[in-house]
């Protein structure tokens, strides 16, 4: 946790073709708010990090589908992107600090483990990242879909998922709209 | 309000493995029923520890075992017990909030917030719009703060652009302005709400009677009371209307008196804390881990206000106090917001003295029109004018978090662009949705009476919420 000393994370460059670490999780800025890039596997141990740092308020958990937009994501070198990217906002309160984590989540296997035993209020965020893209958390209590109705078909803010062309569907009139795909 | 069946049954869901329903218990749906599966209340025997737990309002983690005792002895038997929905078209859910309740007699044994009724996929009608167009969508979200979803969209679309250092300082203090009295306007419709819900009309009244002239403001000066956008990328969309200062000063000064008033009928009166003090308590801790912000938090103790704390636009010239409660229940949350109105009296009067002058948009053509006298004139304008309204202007790629300290607490806007005149993905992160998820645990163990004060002590706006 050496680096973390420095305000601006301005980490002296060590060796050229080292990039910044933080929590063994490679780092990079974007217009100046610090951005880390954990694994699947590191993610809940750099958070765990994280929290022990401070940073006690998860402000945000969100999802993007990088579909049709992948290759000029700006990523440091060595993180291998996926179409989903898990995108966890903290603050430290005490600090008055930001830091994001984005995790890049493949399509085949899209599952990350729940933060809810370390940010309860990570409850609701996460049930509307399964809602939207279909990412399956592991570990949460009650993962059931929060925004669209529960026999909704897809997962609306895909990509892959068209806007405008799926009829709302009325339940309990008996009559059922088929989905014109 | 209406009984639900006991029996719970089961429509698909995906990640319900872990899950065993018993066949034989799933009975034939009553067609008249509103029902939505998984995401409604289930009883007791069907649900795990956790989960279970998490709807008592339990908020620091327990062992599934420790859990699993303490339900056993706070449940007593499933006859006692009573499960009833409230909402979503309950007069004091405000707007579509369906809550479902376990109840034990007149306690609150269980909530469960049920939300999404109100859900008309913002977030992907985002991605379908020019930034130009954005705000728009964005100012429908929480359309009772609608300045500040401009605000962050604005700012967090800017940040992407980097043109945050060009922005006149005119726009920036017409942006302050105008978004402390929408906070104004905000915090006089919850004292009218919070107020109705403990069946005090007279406080409806008056809320929403000051609010009003707040709004006819709005409209003098973009043109309608609610959804104005007025914050756009590049600056606000018009300048502050003739006489704004005297129009403004009238209502801040009779607003001042009002609120005194307001005071006399209501803090101090002892119907008002019989209701309030000592209901719906949360604590500093259980409020920072469920991610509460704005008044909810502040109720608590915790002097977390995004204006000093992170100060964006002009917030750190001018000077206002971070307004905190000490014990979380539905009166701290009250008073909160009744000083916090005065303290935004106070910014928008600082803003009324220092008010620069000069543009009050960027003067970057690629971002914002030209003035139509210019069109006439020059060619280069009307292609610049053209080319804005069609296809908008392109956002250099890149991704920004941006927040903001609305009434509700902290707005975000996550945006990632690709480079085109449209957002790759907006996001934003509304308070509303967010501390709606301590109501189960405010709830627990008050009355069913109170559960109304409660909701409305968190202020939710289910545009926000559901998006």
């Amino acid at each position: 946790m050496s680096e973390v000393a420095a305000p601006d994370g301005e980490v002296a460059p060590a060796a050229p073709p080292e990039p910044e670490q933080r929590h063994g999780a490679p780092v990079s800025r974007s217009r100046g708010q610090v951005v880390l890039h954990p694994t699947r596997d590191t993610y809940l141990a750099v958070v765990d990090a994280l929290q022990d740092e401070g940073f006690n308020l998860c402000s945000d958990l969100t999802c993007v589908d990088h579909l049709t937009y992948g290759a000029g994501r700006l990523v440091p070198d060595g993180v291998v992107v996926e179409r989903f990217e898990l995108v966890v906002n903290l603050t430290s309160l005490r600090r008055r600090e930001r830091v994001r984590l984005r995790v890049q989540v493949p399509e085949s296997d899209p599952t990350v483990p729940s933060l809810f035993a370390r940010y309860p209020g990570t409850e609701a965020m996460e049930r509307e990242v399964f809602d939207m893209f279909g990412i399956v958390f592991t570990d949460h209590p009650d993962l059931s879909r929060i925004l669209m109705p529960e026999d909704w078909e897809g997962h609306p803010l895909r990509k892959d998922d068209g806007v405008g062309r799926i009829p709302v569907q009325f339940k309990g009139t008996g009559a059922r709209v088929e989905p014109n795909r | 309000m209406t009984i639900t069946p006991d029996t719970s049954t089961d429509v698909g869901g995906e990640a319900d493995e872990q899950r065993t329903v018993d066949e034989t218990d799933v009975t034939v749906m009553d067609p008249y029923a509103t029902y939505e599966g998984r995401q409604e209340m289930r009883s007791r025997s069907e649900i795990s520890a956790t989960e279970l737990l998490r709807e008592s309002g339990a908020v620091l983690r327990l062992s599934e075992a420790a859990a699993a005792e303490l339900s056993a002895s706070t449940a007593g038997s499933e006859d006692e017990t009573m499960i009833i929905n409230m909402g979503p078209q309950h007069p004091s859910t405000h707007g579509v909030l369906r809550l479902m309740l376990e109840l034990k007699g007149e306690e609150v044994l269980r909530t469960k917030p049920i939300i999404g009724y109100l859900h008309t996929g913002m977030e992907k009608t985002a991605e379908e719009l020019t930034y130009l167009q954005g705000t728009t969508n964005t100012t429908r979200m929480d359309y009772l703060s609608p300045m500040f979803n401009e605000l962050v969209f604005a700012l967090a679309t800017e940040e992407l652009l980097g043109i945050t250092d060009e922005m006149p300082p005119r726009a920036t203090w017409i942006r302050m302005f105008m978004c402390e009295l929408n906070r104004i306007a905000s915090h006089l419709l919850f004292f009218a709400t919070n107020g109705m819900d403990m069946a005090s009309t007279t406080s409806m009244i008056f809320g929403i009677r000051e609010r009003d002239s707040l709004l006819r403001f709005f409209e003098q000066a973009s043109g309608l009371r609610m959804n104005h956008n007025y914050i756009r990328v590049g600056g606000v969309a018009a300048d502050l209307p003739d006489d704004w200062h005297g129009t403004v000063t009238a209502i801040l000064d009779s607003l001042e008196r009002k609120l005194v008033e307001h005071d006399e009928l209501f803090s101090g009166q002892p119907i008002w804390h019989g209701r309030s003090q000592g209901v719906g308590v949360i604590g500093a801790e259980e409020a920072v881990a469920l991610a509460a912000t704005g008044p909810t938090l502040r109720a608590t103790g915790v002097p977390w206000d995004l204006r000093r704390d992170e100060p964006y636009l002009a917030y750190d010239e001018v000077d206002f106090d971070v307004i905190v409660g000490t014990h979380g229940d539905t009166f701290d949350r009250y008073s909160v917001r009744m000083n916090e109105i005065r303290e935004s009296i106070r910014i928008a009067r600082q803003c009324i003295e220092a008010m620069p002058a000069g543009d009050w948009r960027i003067q970057d053509k690629k971002v914002t029109p030209p003035p139509r006298a210019r069109i006439d004139e020059s060619m280069e304008a009307l292609i610049h004018h053209f080319k804005i309204f069609t296809e908008g202007f392109r956002v250099p790629e890149g991704e920004v978090y941006v927040a903001v300290e609305s009434p509700r607490g902290e707005l975000g806007c996550y945006l990632v662009s690709d480079g085109s005149a449209k957002p790759y993905r907006m996001h934003i992160r509304g308070p509303s949705f967010v501390n709606i998820q301590t109501l189960p645990h405010l709830m627990k163990g008050g009355l069913m009476a109170d559960a109304v004060a409660v909701i409305s002590s968190i202020d939710p706006v289910m545009g926000e919420v559901d998006r």
